[in-house]
């Protein structure tokens, strides 16, 4: 494990995708205690600030400080991401891992109807849903967790059929090790590492599509602070202030960013060979 | 590739869209809308509505419903929109024709800028060259289409002041409007792509020059630019196909936020203002349509795939 992390942090995207990563989540847990204005504090004399010492990162339309907003919504978008993803990749692995258990023609039928999902976007997909379901923001998670399930099923399938025909499977067998030991002990520690790579990789994903849904109206409404929504309000008062509009943008971005440093890293620290 | 694979295939895309259908529609029908509500308005009388409803086939079992709207589909007859009363199928059918124009734009620009991108990263590994093409691809995958459409408004448009910051007019009107009021929607629905692809063809070509026939090529005596175009390029290029294939799927989700920002008729658009009116013909005439589009797309690259690279044999 150390060795893992050490392999992790030696390469450039690891070390930088742990650091954003790392600050993202300090952000998350510790967010209140970092500012001493509320979300949703307005002073009507500091509207459209600029960043300054008092307001790090300058104040909205309504004088609220943005970088409180900030951390407030990284507790929404990035927490909402990142179950999203889970759910998603749980709900994924089962079809997928399912599929390669049952393998010849139940195998066959469920992935190419995998497959057939699959040719509707995600985006649109969970357009969908949201107006299925109504557009909040548990219904856009769900919307995006059932999104991501198709592509998540078809990786782990082809994962836990490689794995499957591995020779220390096929040893555990011949060492006439039960199923369950063959399984939990030989098969899922292997399956899970390219999983969690994938999944890490997701994650930015998710953020942009929670932010995307949130944007058109069908995720959080307001005055939520998540930044999808947050980027949708300040297209209004562009011609007072840009910093509303770029410090969002900037979350997110940074958000995606991090994410998907961390998840090249892991597969480079996973994958010893390169 | 055989011509039974090819039949296969087809086959394929028809199980997809019977998919895709049955899904549409099981959602569709789910959604909380009454369609005959919707044409008559709120003050209909119970008569009124009972009598569109029976005319409707809304009482007939869903199973019964699907059947008919499905033949209908079949026959190219996608119903009538609830809120314009027009047939859906030629009005999205000319709205495809434009996103199509914008998606094949962006899809040409991505490949005239990220092919060259990922073959300069690849050619010149470690050098600063490879880690300016990563940053961009990094910052590019990580902005999502409206945070690059807002900003190249606020930018290009408001202040700067260099294009028009939305709106369509129809190339075969104003040639030179058209085009200038598609510069920045192309341009955005191509950034991710453009990050995406460049990051392939770097890997694949990173991958390719470190084969033995890349070495036995060098060790001939062949020029590093004979080495990489004939040797290198060719065997790189060929799963980008594939990749770019897979891309078009990702493309029409942002073609749909792109073409809401910048107030395009297109497809994507259509889809949106049909959600959130629950237009149900609409909404299954369009995530039909776009199904099949990324369907065909896919079906064309394989082809094209087999024909390029003699040593793919399908079956």
């Amino acid at each position: 494990m150390t060795d893992f992390l050490r392999r992790l942090l030696r390469s450039p995207q690891g070390a930088l995708g742990c650091l954003v990563v790392g600050l993202i989540l300090i952000a998350v847990v510790f967010g209140p205690y970092l500012t001493h204005y509320g979300p949703e504090d307005m002073q009507a004399l500091a509207r459209y600030k600029g960043p300054s010492a008092e307001h790090w990162l300058g104040t909205d339309q309504y004088g609220r400080d943005i970088f409180s907003r900030l951390l407030d919504g990284a507790r929404s978008t990035v927490l909402m991401a990142v179950v999203a993803t889970v759910i998603g990749t749980l709900g994924g692995a089962i079809i997928g891992t399912g599929s390669a258990y049952l393998g010849g023609r139940s195998d066959e039928f469920i992935m190419r109807t995998n497959d057939a999902v699959m040719a509707i976007p995600s985006l649109l997909m969970a357009l969908m849903v949201v107006s299925l379901l109504g557009s909040n923001s548990v219904n856009a998670l769900l919307a995006i967790a059932i999104a991501f399930m198709p592509s998540m099923a078809r990786i782990s399938r082809s994962v836990a059929l490689t794995v499957r025909k591995q020779d220390y499977v096929s040893a555990a067998i011949a060492r006439g090790e039960g199923a369950p030991y063959i399984v939990l002990r030989e098969m899922l520690p292997n399956v899970i590492a390219p999983i969690v790579v994938e999944m890490t990789i997701r994650v930015s994903f998710a953020v942009m599509l929670f932010a995307t849904l949130s944007f058109l109206g069908l995720g959080a409404q307001p005055p939520a602070t998540d930044w999808g929504l947050m980027v949708s309000e300040a297209r209004q008062y562009l011609h007072r202030s840009y910093w509303i509009l770029l410090w969002p943008s900037a979350a997110i971005a940074l958000t995606a960013i991090g994410f998907n440093l961390l998840g090249d890293g892991l597969r480079d620290a996973l994958n010893p060979r390169t | 590739m055989s011509a039974s694979y090819i039949l296969k295939r087809i086959a394929l895309i028809f199980y997809t869209l019977f998919v895709v259908s049955i899904l549409v529609f099981g959602i569709t029908q789910i959604l909380p809308a009454d369609a005959a509500v919707m044409m008559l308005g709120e003050n209909a009388t119970q008569d009124a509505l009972d009598a569109l409803r029976t005319q409707m086939g809304l009482n007939d079992p869903i199973w019964l419903q699907y059947l008919h709207w499905a033949s209908g589909v079949v026959q190219g007859d996608f119903g009538t929109s609830l809120r314009t009363g027009q047939p859906v199928g030629p009005a999205l059918f000319s709205a495809l024709g434009t996103s199509l124009t914008l998606a094949v734009l962006a899809l040409a620009l991505m490949l005239v800028l990220a092919v060259p991108m990922g073959i300069l990263a690849a050619v010149r590994r470690g050098k600063l060259s490879d880690l300016v093409v990563g940053f961009i691809s990094y910052i590019g995958v990580s902005l999502p289409e409206f945070v690059t459409a807002t900003l190249a408004v606020v930018l290009v448009a408001d202040l700067w002041g260099l294009l028009p910051p939305a709106g369509y007019i129809p190339l075969s009107e104003d040639l030179w409007g058209g085009l200038q009021r598609l510069i920045l929607p192309v341009c955005v629905a191509s950034v991710m792509m453009i990050a995406h692809v460049s990051r392939m063809v770097r890997s694949e070509l990173v991958d390719v020059m470190h084969t033995d026939y890349i070495r036995a090529a060098r060790l001939k005596g062949l020029t590093p630019r004979r080495v990489l175009f004939r040797h290198g390029l060719r065997n790189a290029l060929l799963p980008t196909i594939t990749i770019v294939a897979l891309d078009v799927g990702y493309l029409l989700g942002g073609i749909i936020v792109v073409e809401e920002i910048f107030s395009i008729p297109g497809i994507g658009r259509s889809l949106m203002s049909a959600i959130q009116a629950r237009d149900l013909p609409v909404i299954q005439a369009g995530v039909m349509i776009m199904a099949a589009t990324y369907s065909i797309v896919n079906f064309a690259a394989d082809l094209m795939y087999a024909w390029l690279d003699k040593r793919i044999q399908y079956d």
